[in-house]
């Protein structure tokens, strides 16, 4: 494994005011990592990526994303990461074609760099007959599946996936899993949030946060042995019952 | 006498087939488990029994009346929660509660009894405005608001949808006391990994049962043998498994690959083929089928 | 039980209504906007128009007729020359829209030829200002005239006078606000209406309402109970600035009109519910509603546009048009003080509308879906 690290997060700290939403939070990912950031609602995830992506300042602490600085340098992160969320990512009444045109465009890629990209991710995913098909009309997995490719449209070092995968039946799922990892493989980090425990088993390291702070941070298998739980919900519980 | 019971029931949205003759029954004061992804059919099923929707085939009966002829009937003897969180946001916890009570001809008062250890937990909050809730707050409210009239059936849609881990226990833990109190429960999810909390669950895929029984009983149906393997290189391991001969599937279960075999192969066999494909910090072990990997076979299957 | 079941209802909606200000604005705001905003927009009076006088003569009965303009307050002296050339520039810079020319030797031809010329020349783009600009000077010029002739020996004298009943100063209002009061009922009560009972489609909250013992027409008098109390309350809203503001007169049955008030109600909300059930999204709630209600409400019922002078295809579809009726039914009321009798034939038109309506807005409300 390399050592190069895609995220690296310092005391990073967000007030509202006299609230702390994210708490001097320090943790690393690696290049090529499946790194899970987990959390329940409100625990300040949300805000914790929002100064990851360059949406938000810090009031306190060093982070750098793609080796970019987050309080001078947010264009480029904004540059270097992809973002998918599962409500807001494609436009149903575009056609798979026009979203990949569209998405390439705002990158700035060149026409025949979306030529090319738009040949690579329709054959990859096997939609050729559907490239002027609306997205609408897809199932639901084609199009999380076309989401994440979408995502990755300009090569980013990072892809950050909000609860990616929620409600998709099993099979659906895994082969979603199976593109992100193809995708780690090629060394692109993966940074996933979700409150589904379950998805983080597919992880190789995840973070839990409780009340604006990160409480555990390792493998899901050490996590589990070290709070002697059988699945990751069981360690969720403890945590957030402790 | 069923609770409920449904009798080759189809339903078509314009040319997509939401359910196809799909049957079963639920036994009086059972917890009973409708299992699917999105799209399965689950929330159309939910829909027809609670009265709001007709089938274009079929019948169904909940406590013995039909579901279109005695519409008004089954209407006050059921509790409903929807899958999406339908209380009126900018009313107050109290007032919401108060409001449905007062609709089924109740007050809190009267069947506090029922409620008392769901709501008891949101009374602090009883002035705050149900759209300011947390996730598993308005959860509780809204099974607060199906169950106030004290249902004989109660029709759960996804209620642990969306929700984190704590309150999604906290939640299956409830209902195990509102069973306790002879109510019966049917609850849909999408989680495979909340069928085990139910005594009896039907899988649902694109409007097709696929199994209906105990979750032991469909677990223990998985005849065929499974290992859980892993080792240092888990993407290249899944690829190199999936060309053998001898696998019959090999899926991603979290931080191990599933393997289901077919051929006579051994554990041994098995192990000595990982090695020789250089991995190391081999993992390998046989285990018993989870539900979601009967889903899967059974997915495959159809 | 019902009746505690309905107030409920009414206390729920109450809270809606209450916690929501934009529902809050466009139930009381907008009403009193709309009356203000038609009163002094829509109205053929004018005052201190601003005019230019060309005095070719300067003596004293020009001086003595340009005194008589800038009395009567409704004319502004801007410029006054002897040169028709000024008066031009004065038209192309916009700074007035009408111009007076008195010709040379004015007073010497009027009390000597008995023929004197005054000229009127006002800036047509546009019309109907203009037209009543020129009338009115032309009015006052005649007045002038009267005064000042000592001339009573002309033979044959023909007084055309005309004569304008029940609204004898053309004042706008009591066009106006017989108007507003149509259109604002209709949006209130059916546009909201639609609205409400849209929202709670949209967010699945009508589904638990139908899953309960409930009726459904108890579901539907629960919710729109509140929005008919409100918008009675505006009419009389309405109907007082009218009556106080702009001077409207209620000659009539102030009893008569609340009543028929009711019945127009009734109606618009009719044509509210049967909108909402074909909508589910407020969206689409808010956008048949502007289409169905708002703009035929406004265009076609002769409120703005007189009905006799439409296409006969408009004229035809304006006999649907709900408040075109009740703006028939207020006039006479408020202004001609009519009785029952005399609207009769409007109120069993209504009467009828609201009945189909009413019957096709419960034939569609769903029990169950399809």
């Amino acid at each position: 494994m390399t050592t190069i690290k895609a995220i690296e997060a310092n005391l990073l700290t967000k007030r509202f005011g006299s609230f702390t939403a994210v708490d001097a939070i320090t943790f690393d990912v690696q290049q090529g990592e499946i790194f899970g950031f987990l959390g329940a609602n409100g625990a300040g995830k949300t805000t914790a990526i929002k100064m990851l992506i360059g949406l938000s300042r810090p009031t306190d602490g060093q982070a750098k994303v793609a080796g970019f600085d987050v309080y001078r340098q947010t264009e480029q992160i904004k540059n270097h990461i992809g973002y998918m969320s599962q409500r807001f990512s494609l436009y149903e009444d575009l056609t798979v074609k026009q979203n990949i045109r569209f998405y390439g465009g705002i990158y700035g890629l060149s026409r025949r760099e979306i030529k090319t990209k738009t040949e690579e991710i329709v054959s990859n995913l096997e939609l050729r007959d559907y490239s002027n098909k609306v997205v609408g009309a897809l199932p639901l997995g084609w199009k999380q599946r076309l989401a994440f490719a979408v995502a990755g449209v300009h090569d980013p070092k990072i892809i950050f996936l909000d609860e990616p995968t929620g409600g998709v039946d099993p099979a659906t799922r895994r082969q979603f899993w199976e593109m992100i990892y193809a995708a780690a493989n090629q060394g692109v980090t993966i940074f996933v949030t979700t409150h589904y425990m379950d998805e983080a088993e597919y992880c190789d390291r995840i973070s839990i946060m409780v009340d604006g702070k990160i409480e555990a941070l390792d493998s899901p298998r050490n996590l589990k042995i070290q709070f002697e739980a059988k699945s990751m919900d069981d360690v969720f519980i403890k945590l957030a019952r402790a | 006498m069923s609770a409920v019971k449904i009798e080759n029931i189809s339903k078509s949205f314009d040319t997509v087939l939401a359910l196809a003759q799909v049957s079963f029954d639920v036994l009086k004061g059972e917890l009973f488990g409708l299992i699917g992804p999105d799209g399965a059919g689950k929330t159309t099923m939910f829909k027809i029994l609670t009265t709001l929707l007709m089938p274009d085939q079929g019948k169904a009966y909940v406590e013995g009346f039909h579901t279109v002829k005695d519409y008004k009937k089954i209407r006050r003897i059921i509790g409903y929660m929807p899958g999406k969180f339908s209380l009126y946001q900018d009313l107050t916890v109290e007032e919401n509660l108060n409001f449905f009570a007062t609709i089924f001809n109740t007050s809190i008062k009267e069947n506090y009894h029922l409620i008392a250890d769901i709501y008891g937990q949101l009374e602090p909050f009883k002035k705050r405005r149900a759209g300011n809730l947390s996730g598993g707050m308005k959860q509780k409210l809204a099974l607060s608001c199906a169950l106030i009239h004290e249902p004989k059936v109660l029709f759960l849609d996804e209620p642990t949808t969306g929700v984190d881990a704590v309150s999604r226990a906290e939640f299956w833990e409830m209902l195990g006391r509102l069973k306790a109190k002879g109510i019966t429960i049917v609850v849909s999810t999408p989680y495979m990994d909340e069928a085990s909390l139910c005594e009896r669950i039907a899988l649902i895929q694109t409007g097709k049962i696929l199994s209906i029984d105990t979750p032991e009983h469909i677990t223990n149906a998985y005849h065929k043998p499974l290992y859980a393997v892993r080792s240092d290189d888990f993407f290249r391991l899944m690829k190199e498994l999936r060309g053998q001969h001898f696998a019959e599937r090999v899926e991603p279960f979290g931080e191990y690959l599933h393997l289901t075999t077919k051929d006579q192969i051994t554990e041994h066999e098995i192990h000595q083929y990982i090695q020789s494909q250089g991995h190391s910090t081999i993992e390998l072990s046989a285990i018993e089928a989870t539900i979601e990997d009967v889903f899967l076979d059974l997915m495959q299957a159809n | 039980m019902m009746l505690r079941t309905f107030i409920a209802f009414v206390k729920k909606e109450t809270f809606h209504i209450l916690r929501d200000p934009r529902t809050l604005f466009i139930l009381f705001g907008m009403p009193i906007a709309l009356v203000f905003i038609f009163g002094y927009t829509i109205t053929n009076e004018f005052t201190g128009a601003s005019i230019s006088v060309v005095d070719q003569s300067k003596d004293k009965l020009s001086q003595a007729l340009i005194d008589h303009l800038v009395a009567s307050g409704h004319f502004e002296l801007i410029n006054v020359s002897d040169d028709i050339v000024s008066l031009e520039n004065d038209f192309k810079a916009g700074v007035v829209k009408m111009g007076v020319v008195i010709s040379p030797l004015f007073e010497q031809h009027f009390y000597r030829d008995k023929k004197a010329t005054v000229q009127i020349i006002a800036d047509a783009t546009e019309p109907n200002y203009a037209a009543t600009l020129t009338n009115y000077a032309t009015r006052m010029i005649n007045a002038f005239q009267n005064t000042k002739s000592e001339i009573s020996s002309i033979p044959y004298q023909l007084d055309i006078e005309s004569r304008m009943y029940y609204n004898p100063k053309l004042i706008g209002a009591y066009n106006f606000v017989p108007g507003v009061v149509a259109l604002i009922l209709m949006l209130i009560c059916a546009m909201m209406t639609s609205l409400t009972i849209a929202k709670e489609k949209e967010m699945g909250t009508m589904d638990l309402l139908l899953v309960s013992p409930l009726h459904p027409l108890l579901i539907i008098l629960g919710k729109v109970t509140p929005y008919v109390i409100l918008s009675f309350i505006n009419a009389i809203i309405v109907l007082g600035i009218g009556y106080f503001v702009f001077t409207v007169p209620i000659k009539g049955s102030l009893v008569l009109l609340l009543l028929l008030v009711l019945l127009y109600l009734m109606v618009a909300l009719a044509l509210g519910i049967l909108i909402s059930t074909k909508a589910n999204s407020q969206q689409t709630a808010m956008m048949s509603s502007l289409f169905i209600l708002l703009l035929p409400t406004m265009l076609l019922s002769g409120f703005i546009f007189p009905i006799a002078s439409m296409p006969v295809i408009l004229q035809y579809i304006s006999k649907i048009i709900p408040a075109k009726y009740f703006i028939i039914i207020e006039k006479a009321i408020m202004l001609k003080g009519a009785s029952l009798d005399s609207v009769i034939n409007p109120v069993i038109v209504l009467g009828i509308m609201l009945v189909i309506l009413l019957a096709a807005a419960l034939k569609n409300f769903k029990v169950i879906y399809k």
